[in-house]
């Protein structure tokens, strides 16, 4: 016997559904784009909030830790945006191209447009909707439920497209910010299509208020061209009280090099999930992440690695440090689809416990349909060396410092990744200030 | 005068097991002690001990370093007033590099003695210097600490820092373990570099070979966790001719 058993609907689930029903005709898009989001809430309906039995949400219990559905946030009045004004600040002083997207709604008075790049154009995701553009549908996210949520409700964003060709040298920030002190959801979809042999850095920070209890849920899409090379950088440092979920969705084309770097320090919950396809033979993709964690927060990892073509390779290095009762997840999957050979992949995830009630899921998983393939991964998760801080005290470094020191170098692997000095150099003191508040 | 380092009755155990027996132990200013004894005699315990490694328990005795209780301070504390383990098996440590590191162990030392922090540029000319003198490649700085270096390369980098920090005690635990007699020579040549009227060293060592090299003014016998004899130099000679047994008998 095999029964259907269909939990009864939680609250914030029946509230999501009241929330689509209300809004729905709102929402920016033509005819064909409501089709998308009728559909795409179907399919979140049908699976409803994630929780520990569904494998990919093992260990982050969205029907447990999601209460209730908050309002959508109101698009930002004058107040919101001399609020948001000072925001990106982990990038201030670097040549970088800010574009602000306040409470989900992209706005072009605070953004710098001016002087763009040839190949460069830059649109609002209301914008391209309106024109009944195909910016919604995803490909391997798109059975996820809270990304199929997100297709539902996606108010705004950035449409970025690059030009075969075109290489940018001064990199786009896309600066989240959240400003409402009430109660509010924000769902973004932004979308970059970098041409091929184009190249470019994207940066996203994400950050709001701390006595703020809002709800994030940002996807981005963004499709290399063949011999393109693309950086991207995510800092997540959202409020204190804040859940923060977002979906990356990256198609990668032949020969073309896809850095992913990720850094996150702030959110009470966070979940970010990738889904990376190597699309094209010979394409490159590397994924550095770091979680600092404290307090009671919960940061959830979870990154599909799908080697779709030949001869590509992936190196993936996730590393947590978890302080005081937090919780950092890691669950890595590599692909190997049946034509892919010669892949190259390797995963490590190491955690760095530095409480006894710090806790490190760790789920590493290859799923390998090709025989001539090398790959591999690899988990650790343990405390700081006494041996090591010992030694460091005997030569006079205090006990705090010695320790800042180790969580440094443990967290020092994956900011060396960041190919550009002046972006390591900010994270890097990002990190030290989140290691100072240790103190 | 106040003795630089005075130990009185010191009994020290780890994991229930009892490895220091009643220790006593005074090295004044501009001497060089030898600790030599066999195996398991304790030597290892007792620069553990004196520079407060976690996991030892003081069962008995006191410690007084210029007249200040050794035993109540942290390590960094022990290290900021002037006390130096040079480890036998120095740590590597992986993602912080060498220069980093003694940058950092310096100013965290000038800090805690209320003295200048030294920039950045003062502590490299400082640290080039010293590297010179003890033939380490200036790009082994920039090297994470240790990684990847020779057993003599560790051994010459613990006395950079020796050098670097200038303590007021130096213990050198089996500083010859692992050294070809090139590396030692180089070694000891800069410890002897270091001998000054207001410092005093402990030279822990199994084998006469490195007395050679770093001649002390007194010799003593480690065994079963006390000073069984002291002597002048000569005491090593003596024993590097009958070995131990005598004093393993004797002490058990």
């Amino acid at each position: 016997m095999n029964a259907e058993i269909r939990a009864v609907k939680t609250a914030a689930e029946i509230g999501l559904a009241d929330l689509f029903a209300a809004v729905r005709k709102d929402l920016p898009g033509g005819s064909s784009t409501e089709a998308i989001r009728s559909d795409a809430f179907d399919r979140f309906a049908a699976q409803g909030l994630p929780h520990s039995r569904v494998e990919a949400w093992k260990y982050t219990d969205l029907r447990r830790l999601v209460r209730d559905a908050k309002p959508l946030a109101s698009r930002p009045d004058a107040a919101a945006k001399t609020a948001a004004g000072g925001a990106g600040a982990v990038f201030a002083g670097l040549d970088v191209r800010r574009l602000l997207i306040v409470d989900g709604a992209f706005v072009p008075e605070l953004s710098d447009l001016a002087a763009l790049e040839a190949g460069v154009a830059i649109r609002a995701t209301v914008e391209a909707l309106a024109a009944e553009e195909m910016v919604l549908p995803l490909g391997m996210a798109g059975t996820d439920p809270v990304a199929a949520l997100n297709t539902a409700l996606a108010g705004d964003g950035v449409v970025i497209t690059v030009a075969a060709g075109a290489v940018v040298a001064r990199p786009i920030h896309l600066v989240f910010v959240t400003t409402s002190a009430a109660p509010a959801a924000m769902f973004t979809r932004s979308r970059l299509e970098l041409g091929n042999g184009a190249s470019l850095t994207l940066i996203e920070t994400h950050e709001g208020p701390d006595q703020s209890d809002y709800q994030v849920n940002a996807a981005l899409q963004v499709d290399v061209g063949d011999k393109a090379s693309l950086d991207h950088i995510k800092i997540t440092s959202e409020g204190a009280a804040a859940l923060h979920i977002a979906t990356l969705e990256a198609s990668i084309g032949a020969r073309a090099n896809y850095r992913e770097f990720g850094f996150t320090t702030g959110g009470a919950v966070v979940r970010n999930q990738l889904f990376l396809r190597l699309a094209g033979e010979g394409s490159i993709a590397s994924v550095h992440q770091a979680s600092l964690l404290s307090g009671r927060q919960h940061a959830d990892t979870t990154l599909t690695v799908d080697h779709a073509a030949a001869g590509s390779q992936s190196r993936e290095v996730f590393k947590a440090v978890v302080d005081d009762e937090a919780r950092a997840v890691f669950q890595g999957r590599i692909t190997v689809q049946p034509g892919a050979q010669q892949t190259d992949a390797r995963m490590m995830a190491r955690a760095l416990l530095l409480s006894d009630e710090a806790v490190a899921n760790c789920k590493p998983e290859l799923e390998i349909f090709a025989d001539d393939v090398q790959c591999g991964h690899g988990t650790t998760t343990g405390a700081l060396d006494d041996q090591l801080k010992f030694y460091l005290m005997a030569r006079g470094i205090a006990e705090k410092e010695a320790e800042a020191l180790l969580i440094e170098a443990f967290v020092g692997e994956v900011i060396d990744a960041v190919a550009r000095d002046d972006l390591r150099e900010a994270l890097s003191s990002k990190m030290l200030d989140w290691l100072k508040g240790r103190e | 005068m106040t003795a630089l380092l005075d130990i009185r009755g010191l009994k020290a155990e780890i994991d229930g097991r009892q490895i220091l027996n009643g220790l006593d132990l005074t090295v004044n200013k501009g001497e060089i002690h030898a600790i030599m004894g066999p195996n398991g005699a304790g030597k290892s315990t007792l620069s553990y001990v004196l520079s407060g490694k976690p996991g030892y328990e003081i069962t008995g005795g006191e410690v007084f370093f210029n007249g200040e209780d050794l035993l109540a301070m942290d390590p960094d504390e022990r290290a900021a007033k002037g006390l130096f383990l040079a480890f036998q098996y120095p740590l590597e440590i992986p993602g912080v590099a060498t220069l980093t590191f003694l940058r950092t162990a310096l100013n965290a030392q000038r800090k805690k003695r209320g003295e200048e922090e030294l920039s950045s540029p003062d502590v490299l000319k400082r640290v080039r210097d010293l590297a010179k003198q003890l033939s380490i490649d200036p790009e082994m700085l920039k090297r994470p600490l240790n990684v990847g270096f020779s057993g003599g390369e560790k051994k010459r980098n613990e006395t950079l820092q020796m050098a670097l920090l200038e303590p007021k005690l130096c213990v050198l635990d089996e500083t010859d373990s692992g050294l070809d007699i090139d590396a030692l020579r180089i070694v000891a040549d800069g410890v002897n570099r270091l001998r000054a009227a207001d410092r005093g060293m402990i030279v822990i060592t199994h084998y006469q070979r490195l007395l050679d090299y770093i001649v002390p003014d007194v010799v003593h016998v480690l065994s079963a966790g006390r000073i069984v004899k002291t002597g002048g130099k000569e005491l090593a000679l003596e024993l590097e001719a009958t070995g131990y047994a005598q004093y393993q008998s004797e002490a058990a």
